[in-house]
């Protein structure tokens, strides 16, 4: 799926192909890059994570202080904390989670502080729900995160080592979450290519005091109160370093495809070079789904495929709107709901506006699917892509969102 | 600068053994006669160069951090308001790991300082957890007993009766209604090493209190309540803050005493006053106070016996754990 450059990889790197979960993959992640301070607390689906964690610190296999906090809103607020103080610092939620997180997402991209965590899906209540769609993550998008959605337990180990490099850049200095589908991902072994532990430190090298740091030799304040003379221009300091993050995001990218010979971008698109009828996806199981129907379709002569948002914040607008443009009919296929909206789809209205924005005038469907793990079945994408074709030549395209797998 | 760290620290005895160091400088915000400025003045002083600060949300932030300027000649850092507790438990567990893994070379010890909003209320997970976690961090409750930064609102450190602007004095309610939170049993109650009430009023007692507690933070946390008067917000003049605070001592409302690795101890003044006859009679303390301004006799009494109250069950403590 990824663009291997065989040529360049040096192979060396790759110390064995292993079955992991995706959670079990970030934890591997999180031991190679060699965290100083892990803060977390559990939850469903999330825990196995930081149960792989604390295995690691209690084993010494990571030399870390493993901090098991009394709620998630302390866990950010450690590793805000840690993060001052000059450590590397990983974290783990999911929803409801995330949701008492709120508040401190908002402080830590405000105080420009490069902690990475590993968000896993889930529904939100109520009614209680522990399994996964993305509407936590939806509902923390403008918090000033670089939010990257992960589709295979690989691509999730490469992008905490990719995602930690980003965080600690001195251009960028902003927080990174890393999603993926939570239970179909997070609970899923796959086979996973880990690394060369010196290899990915090498990769990660340690920026320590290359930043403003709580440190007595040099005191400086954090956090400080702004009045309106000035809140507005710091706040536009971080929603610029967001938008430039792009920029460090691409670097990294293509230097981890030399160094281990994987890279990923921002988008990935399959099978859109002649592709009519395209349905844009994130995560697992919505992309895979969609591109088994893809197949399906064009086995009866229909040209679909599949373009996948891996990068979600920053939003990756020129590049969607490149891959999309010739598209006959195009549908966004949401695992969240953003009730109350015009159309909602909450990824659905980030592409409507970027190809609007472009001048791209073409047919775009909201479909909304797998809300709380409703199983999203290949037969859903292949007679969502007839409907596409449909709506093409009729031009009636639907002005609300098609909730799709609904009884 | 103050004491370089590895020095032996000497106990002070009189107001000239103060260390000269400002770390809370001059031109914050706070209002004429201060109470918590003081304190934080006075457990700086103390505690040297050599720590960082976390604070919560409250007076002090909003009064000594207005950006570009801070007061703080230490290093310091707010996040949020229920959250001091949590920040430092991550700093302090950053120190540790860097140092054990030769990253880092730091010394510093770690202070969390909150107002009585921050500690009882919004703060009081945080605080249990890092508490439980047994962090070696110092917090420091800083006790104006209401909630002054967003204009007095009743908090779980306001006492009975007391006005404030969500406790006010109307005709069928009058006051707060319910007691003061023994914040003091609820931290003891966690078996940390070190905890003990201190008040501006008695900044020599104050600093060695900050010294005791630093030092203890080898075995784990150290929690400090220093009372700290509020003069707009308990209706006092400016120039009384100190004088009310020496009151609160005198009068057994606000007694000075320690939790020192298991045992109690009463300290002077208090030492004298589990015999009610030396202490100073309540009305001394109330009657400065436009808060309590409207108490009636029987209200009086019931504060009275809720003193008493308090006072017996301190003598219990000192005859189980002196």
């Amino acid at each position: 799926m990824t663009q291997v450059i065989e040529k360049e990889r040096e192979r060396s790197v790759v110390v064995g192909k292993v079955g992991l979960t995706t959670n079990y993959a970030i934890a591997h992640a999180v031991k190679d890059v060699d965290v100083d301070v892990v803060a977390a607390y559990p939850i469903t689906p999330q825990t196995t994570i930081i149960e792989k964690l604390a295995e690691y610190v209690a084993n010494g296999e990571l030399d870390a202080e493993f901090i098991p906090v009394e709620s998630e809103h302390s866990a950010l607020s450690a590793a805000v904390g840690a993060s001052a103080a000059g450590a590397r610092v990983f974290t783990a939620t999911s929803a409801q989670g995330l949701e008492l997180m709120h508040e401190i997402l908002h402080i830590a991209s405000g105080l420009r502080l490069p902690i990475v965590m590993a968000v896993p899906g889930r529904a939100l209540s109520a009614p209680i729900s522990i399994h996964g769609d993305y509407q936590d993550l939806m509902n923390v998008r403008d918090t000033g995160w670089v939010i990257y959605i992960a589709s295979t337990a690989q691509e999730a180990y490469d992008t905490v080592i990719e995602a930690f490099r980003v965080a600690e850049d001195p251009r960028v200095l902003l927080p990174v979450i890393v999603s993926y589908d939570g239970f179909l991902m997070s609970h899923t072994t796959e086979p996973v290519e880990v690394y060369d532990t010196k290899a990915v430190r090498e990769f990660t090298p340690r920026r320590h005091n290359t930043r403003p740091l709580l440190n007595p030799e040099r005191p400086v304040t954090m956090g400080a109160l702004a009045t309106p003379d000035w809140y507005y221009e710091i706040k536009y300091q971080a929603i610029n370093a967001l938008r430039a993050s792009r920029g460090v995001i691409d670097e990294v990218d293509s230097e981890f495809n030399r160094r281990f010979g994987r890279a990923y971008g921002a988008v990935e698109g399959f099978m859109l070079d002649d592709a009519d009828y395209i349905l844009v996806t994130y995560g697992g199981a919505a992309t895979w789904n969609a591109l088994e129907a893809a197949k399906e379709a064009r086995g009866r002569g229909l040209r679909a495929g599949v373009l996948r948002i891996r990068l979600f914040r920053p939003f990756p607008s020129n590049d969607l709107v490149k891959r999309l443009a010739d598209a006959k009919a195009v549908a966004v296929v949401d695992r969240a709901i953003a009730p109350g909206s015009p159309v909602e789809g909450p990824v659905f209205k980030d592409v409507y506006i970027a190809l609007r924005e472009a001048g791209v005038d073409k047919p775009i469907v909201s479909v909304i699917h797998g809300i709380s793990q409703r199983t999203m079945y290949i037969r859903d994408f292949y007679e969502l892509y007839y409907k596409l074709r449909d709506i093409a030549s009729t031009g009636n395209v639907p002005r609300e969102s098609l909730y799709m797998g609904l009884r | 600068m103050g004491m370089a760290s590895g020095q032996i620290k000497i106990g002070i005895r009189t107001i000239w053994d103060i260390p000269k160091e400002e770390y809370f400088g001059p031109g914050q915000l706070t209002c004429a006669g201060c109470g918590p400025s003081l304190a934080v003045r006075h457990i700086l002083k103390a505690a040297g160069p050599d720590v960082i600060v976390v604070n919560a949300t409250g007076c002090i932030e909003v009064t000594s951090t207005q950006y570009p300027y801070t007061a703080w000649g230490v290093p310091y850092i707010h996040v949020a308001f229920e959250n001091a507790a949590a920040v430092a438990s991550g700093i302090e567990a950053a120190i540790k790991a860097l140092n054990r893994k030769g990253i880092a070379n730091a010394k510093a010890k770690v202070i969390a300082l909150a107002g009585d909003g921050g500690t009882y209320d919004i703060g009081m997970q945080a605080l249990s957890g890092m508490l439980e976690r047994g962090h070696g961090v110092l917090y420091v409750l800083y006790d104006n007993e209401a909630y002054m930064n967003t204009g007095i609102q009743r908090s779980g450190g306001t006492p009975r009766f007391a006005w404030t602007t969500t406790s006010p004095v109307g005709s069928r309610i009058r006051g707060k209604v319910q007691s003061k939170k023994d914040i003091m049993s609820i931290v003891i109650a966690h078996h940390i090493p070190y905890a003990a009430t201190a008040s501006i009023a008695y900044p020599i007692d104050l600093m060695n209190k900050v010294r005791k507690a630093l030092d203890a933070l080898n075995e784990g946390p150290a929690f400090l309540h220093v009372f700290a008067p509020c003069p707009p917000g308990w209706r006092i003049d400016d120039s009384k803050t100190v004088e009310i605070a020496r009151l609160a001592v005198e009068t057994g409302v606000f007694p000075l005493f320690e939790w020192d690795h298991g045992k109690f101890r009463l300290n002077p003044p208090s030492n004298m006053h589990v015999d009610k006859s030396k202490r100073k009679p309540l009305i001394n303390y109330l009657k400065p106070q436009g808060r309590f301004a409207h108490l009636k006799e029987e209200e009086i009494k019931a504060m009275e016996a809720e003193v008493d109250g308090y006072w017996d069950y301190l003598t219990r403590l000192l005859k189980a754990f002196g």
